[in-house]
């Protein structure tokens, strides 16, 4: 091998070409930490210190979150009332699906809440359904985002069978959602004076503006042989539906609260709430239970101890695995890197580390 | 589902890893300014898994830069003491004194070839050699002041000492690796005599000398030679009767134009004419070893690569070269048993025994290896394949020599077929059909032409690159693509997994919780191009795998990517999806339980997850990773607000409404730490407390300090070495004892001590083993 060619190529290696062997360097590849392999890299390793901080901090911040959270959770007032089994007339108690089935019967009912705590306002409304696939393969398909959104796609109604069309035309809105359109009403009074309820702003607003159209009226609604749920008035146009709307943002879970209205008054503690419920909306032949919930609100959303307790648990057991280590490495100390545990010799098969 | 993905990224990666060979800067052959070359792309990893790497010698180990050294003429030695032929004060007197056995035997040298002189302006004369052994002998000829001047046609012209001969050529004898021997008939044109003149391997020439002559100085001279590693050649010649060529030429002009068996009726017709010859002498051309070859062995070695030579040269050349390159041990560490014999129960008889050794010696933590002649390879591959299968698995070394090349095919097949991954490696047009046939093939772009480096996998300029080809590209190749592939597994089984459980509080209806949008950008853009990055991952540092070899046997032994570390990574999916679906099912519950909303929880959940778990799994971060981990969570965010922006999509404003909820912060930190703490937790006690030898080597060289010390240890890879194996006895059914059942050879020195006994022995058994060799291949033709 001459020296000479090691020597260039070695400039060459340092990123400079020299011109006197320009044939050589054609076909060399150019050089840079890239290609090479070389980039600066920091190599991390886990360090009993890295890791034990890592845990100790993660449970140092959790387990206070966890606090804040739970304490905001608490601070919820949440009033839930199931209605569906007591709004039933006793004589109908072994045949409900008779009952609500039947038009002709008075389906009002009348439900007393005490209000634990003071409840500041604004008050939600929500009922409850448990038990209600929303989020089923046919019935999250069964709808037409393009017809909802303008009068001109009123016909794109594909995905909405069985309830896409009547003899009169395509419905407006089609599909099994709309049709389900939850229909019991709650009037509120308190020492019989009525309480209003806000029904306005409870849809999302880009579903106001983008989603239902201004100039989209129900058409053909509810005009079936089967009626699925509430009727919508076809003078008023989708974007101001907010009932529709809500009911439209199908829920992902099996169990789900649905906004019906607010209530822009404080509610005093022991306060006793009338609520005249017309109990429309069949649940009873899927046995799925409705209940009525008031609730006020806190920065982290409605009364959910879940994300409280699961950052303490978090937090707790991070705490713990770093006093383990701790612990470890106290009793057990193991130096990294020790070249003992290189042990070649053994046969390799034998040592399957 | 079995991701798509997967495919895409390995196919990207490969092609990367390839570049990275292309365009390795140490693996460039500054000598010729030619780089490495990985032609397929497509088993970068499989680099690094080889157990097995047969190697071709000539040109492979050695450069093929042949050099005359010594020759041995009517029985004098030339260039013992010094080295060098031709600086050799005898000879050059000889020569100035023309002695008339050594112009002869200069006259063979420089013009029984194939060569083309060519003489360019200024009046130099260069040559045009297919062989290098024949431009070595020219050369050496002509500095011997016998220059082969001009070849005009037919008329050679050869200046000697100022006087200018003319040979008129009137046949070539072309070489066939079965004749092992080439000729050439010239007529004098000055005396009119008509003389055959041959070069040819010594069992090729010395045989046929004419009775009477003493060749013994001759056998001595090639034995000693190849002790020394050094290629010989025997020159000889004999003077032809007007009518005796007349008669054979006509013979010779039918078997050439004969269509039928052509190869087999020249080579008859040479042998009519190639015997009696009278011996001229024996010339000894040196085949250097290549730069690092015997470290590269080593190391190679080390890493528990077993290696086997398949030469077509010699059995003592391939020997010495053996020991030369740290191929074979020496005498007290290594052994080396011989199967030979020329029928087959000699062969049965030589290959049980060495079998039995084997398998004695297999506990013992000793060097055998075996040596086995072409001859006898065919028999044992065609009635004992059996037994020598199991050989070909107890043995670690092996050198077979006068192999021809389907014999070299054959024998990777033997390797292959027994579940090995094998390499093999080799320069030459002969080594094609081992490259061919072997896992991965590897040429050396060297002086036998491309042909081998056509036809291999990868190309190489040296072979010591074999080092860094192996340990550092096919290592790294192995356990990036051993990671990527398993974590393309589980990114894509975590997704799958969230679905099933989606799917049970559905209703079991099969609603996708993901919209098409994600689960489409969730393969493409949102986890690929963290998991790509990872080809510039390197667990350890070139250096520390150079001096701990021996880590390369978690690639060979598949022991990071096999079914319980993928086991492993299914675990850890699963994990990470029932983390992920219960935090945002119980996150986000009762009134916020809005499909579109948890979708995108969830799918953040994932998203969050596998930045951690890549830069959980990451060992070397450059800037490139942490543009690509944390890069890709910003652009995870962007496009979906992105997405969020269109009206028309189904996830309208989605993105902005979370990003604002500090709910959904919080399920996200809880989803990271709940997902990534136990991980953390139990990687880390493995690496403290179970620590794999990467591990330890890993923290050895991160931490600084006993990296060094490391290095002190590390070199008695087997310490019962030091003990003292008492030698094996072999019993060798023959009276004639042994010379070969253990090989003391300390030194060429020493094994020549060893062999010297023998080598008459060995002469007469390769004499009558070559003629029936002989026989067969031309009956094979």
């Amino acid at each position: 091998m001459d020296t000479n060619g090691a020597t260039t190529s070695s400039a060459a290696g340092g990123g400079s070409t020299s011109k006197s062997s320009s044939k050589k360097h054609s076909r060399k590849p150019v050089y840079s930490r890239f290609t090479q392999q070389e980039l600066p890299a920091c190599k991390p390793i886990l360090t009993p210190g890295l890791v034990i901080a890592t845990f100790t901090i993660i449970g140092i911040i959790f387990i206070p979150l966890g606090l804040v959270s739970l304490s905001a959770s608490e601070k919820v007032v949440e009033i839930v009332d199931r209605y569906d089994e007591s709004c039933v007339p006793s004589d109908y108690s072994n045949d409900k699906l008779k009952f609500i089935q039947n038009p002709s019967i008075n389906k009002s009912c009348v439900r007393t809440l005490t209000v634990p705590k003071l409840m500041k306002s604004p008050v939600f409304i929500y009922y409850q359904l448990d038990n209600y696939y929303q989020n089923h393969r046919r019935y999250v398909k069964s709808r037409s985002d393009k017809q909802l959104r303008s009068v001109s796609d009123e016909k794109s109604t594909k995905d909405c069978s069985p309830e896409d069309k009547t003899v009169d035309g395509p419905i407006v809105p089609c599909g099994l959602v709309a049709w389900s359109l939850f229909n019991d009403t709650y009037g509120f009074s308190v020492n019989s004076k009525t309480i209003e309820v806000n029904k306005h702003d409870i849809a999302w607003k880009s579903d106001k503006e983008h989603k239902f159209g201004s100039n989209v009226y129900p058409k053909n609604f509810q005009s079936g042989g089967l009626i699925g749920g509430a009727k919508l008035n076809s003078s008023v146009p989708l974007s101001k539906q907010e009932d529709l709307m809500v009911w439209m943002r199908t829920a992902a879970l099996p169990t789900f609260r649905k906004l019906y209205g607010k209530i822009e008054q404080d509610l005093q503690a022991n306060e006793k709430i009338q609520v005249v419920i017309q109990n429309n909306y069949n649940t009873y032949s899927f046995s799925g239970k409705k209940k009525l919930v008031l609730s006020t609100t806190s920065w982290i959303g409605g009364k959910n101890d879940f994300l409280g307790i699961a950052y303490i648990i978090v937090g707790g057991l991070c705490l713990f695995l770093a006093v383990c280590f701790i612990l470890l490495y106290v009793i057990k100390p193991r130096p990294l890197g020790d070249p003992s545990y290189l042990s070649w010799n053994r046969s390799p098969a034998g040592h399957p580390n | 589902m079995i991701p798509i993905s997967i495919k895409v990224s390995l196919d990207l990666v490969k092609s990367l890893y390839a570049k990275f060979i292309d365009w390795d800067a140490e693996m460039i052959d500054y000598e010729t300014g030619i780089p490495s070359h990985a032609t397929n792309t497509a088993i970068s990893e499989d680099l690094g898994q080889v157990e097995y790497i047969m190697t071709d010698k000539t040109g492979t180990l050695t450069e093929n830069r042949m050099i005359f050294r010594r020759c041995c003429i009517s029985g004098v030695f030339y260039g013992n003491e010094s080295g060098d032929a031709l600086k050799d004060m005898k000879l050059l007197n000889a020569v100035a004194g023309g002695s008339p056995d050594v112009v002869q035997f200069l006259t063979v040298m420089a013009i029984c070839n194939t060569v083309v002189p060519i003489k360019s302006k200024t009046g130099a004369i260069s040559y045009k050699a297919q062989s290098q052994d024949e431009d070595a002998l020219v050369n050496a000829a002509a500095q011997l002041h016998m220059v082969y001047a001009n070849k005009n046609a037919n008329i050679l012209e050869i200046r000697f000492n100022g006087s200018v001969i003319k040979y008129e050529v009137l046949e070539i004898l072309e070489f066939t690796s079965d004749r092992k021997r080439m000729s050439v008939v010239v007529k004098d044109c000055q005396t009119g005599k008509i003389v055959l003149l041959s070069k040819g391997a010594d069992e090729a020439i010395l045989p046929y000398a004419f009775v009477g002559q003493q060749t013994r100085t001759f056998i001595e001279a090639v034995e000693q030679y190849a002790q020394l590693g050094l290629r010989t050649l025997c020159l000889a010649c004999r003077e032809l009767r007007e009518d005796e060529y007349q008669e054979w030429s006509l013979m010779f002009k039918e078997a050439s134009s004969t269509l039928v068996d052509r190869e087999w009726r020249i080579a008859e017709a040479c042998q009519r004419l190639e015997h009696d010859f009278e011996v001229l002498g024996v010339t000894a051309i040196e085949d250097r070893l290549q730069d690092g070859v015997p470290e590269t062995i080593e190391t190679l070695r080390k890493a528990g690569i077993n290696f086997w030579m398949l030469t077509g040269d010699k059995q003592n050349t391939a020997i010495q070269i053996a020991l030369s390159c740290n191929f074979i041990s020496p005498e007290p560490k290594g052994q080396l048993l011989l199967i030979d014999g020329k029928t087959e129960d000699e062969v049965c008889r030589s290959l049980e025994r060495v079998l039995l050794t084997m398998r004695i010696t297999s506990s013992e933590p000793k060097d055998v290896a075996f040596v086995v002649d072409g001859w006898a390879l065919e028999i044992a591959l065609k009635h004992y394949r059996k037994a020598f299968t199991e050989l070909a698995i107890l043995s670690r070394t092996a050198i077979c020599c006068r192999v021809t090349p389907s014999q070299k095919a054959q024998l990777v097949e033997l390797l292959k077929s027994c579940d090995y991954r094998t390499l093999a490696i080799g320069d030459g047009g002969n080594d094609v059909r081992m490259i061919q046939q072997a896992d991965i093939g590897v040429g050396i772009s060297g002086r036998e032409g491309l042909q081998a480096a056509r036809a291999a996998d990868y190309s190489i300029g040296k072979f010591r690159f074999l080092k860094r080809l192996i340990l550092v590209h096919g290592r790294y190749s192995y356990n990036r693509t051993a990671f990527l592939s398993q974590y393309s597994f589980y990114k894509s089984l975590v997704i799958c997994f969230i679905q099933i459980f989606f799917s049970f509080i559905s209703g079991v209806s099969g609603t996708s919780l993901f919209n098409s949008v994600s689960l489409m950008a969730y393969n493409v853009f949102y986890t690929s191009v963290p998991v790509l990055v990872s080809v510039l991952d390197k667990d350890l540092s070139e250096g520390t795998i150079m001096q701990h070899p021996q880590i390369l046997f978690y690639c060979q032994a598949g022991r990071l990517l096999n079914p319980s570390t993928f086991a492993g990574w299914f675990g850890r999916s699963l994990f990470h999806a029932i983390v992920v679906f219960v935090i945002s099912i119980h996150a986000y519950a009762y009134e916020k339980s809005e499909m579109e909303e948890l979708s995108m929880v969830a799918l953040s959940g994932c998203i969050w997850l596998q930045a951690f778990v890549v830069a959980l799994e990451t060992n070397s971060f450059t800037i490139l990773q942490h543009l690509a981990i944390w890069g890709n969570l910003v652009a995870f965010y962007v496009i979906n607000w992105i997405f969020s922006a269109i009206p028309a999509s189904g996830m309208y404003t989605i993105m902005f409404r979370l990003c604002r909820q500090p709910s959904y912060w919080i399920t996200m930190s809880l989803i990271v730490a709940a997902g990534m703490g136990p991980v953390l937790a139990l990687k880390y006690f493995r690496y403290t407390y179970r620590p794999s030898k990467i591990n330890t080597l890993q923290q050895a060289e991160r931490m600084g300090g006993p990296i060094l010390t490391l290095g002190n240890i590390e070199p008695h890879p087997r310490p019962m070495e030091k003990e003292v194996v008492s030698p094996l006895q072999i019993s060798q059914p023959k009276n004639r004892n042994p010379v070969y059942e253990p090989l003391l050879s300390d030194s060429p020195n020493s094994s020549r001590r060893s062999l010297g006994s023998g080598a008459p022995f060995d002469f007469f058994q390769s004499q009558s083993r070559l003629s029936s060799s002989y026989s067969r291949n031309c009956k094979d033709n």
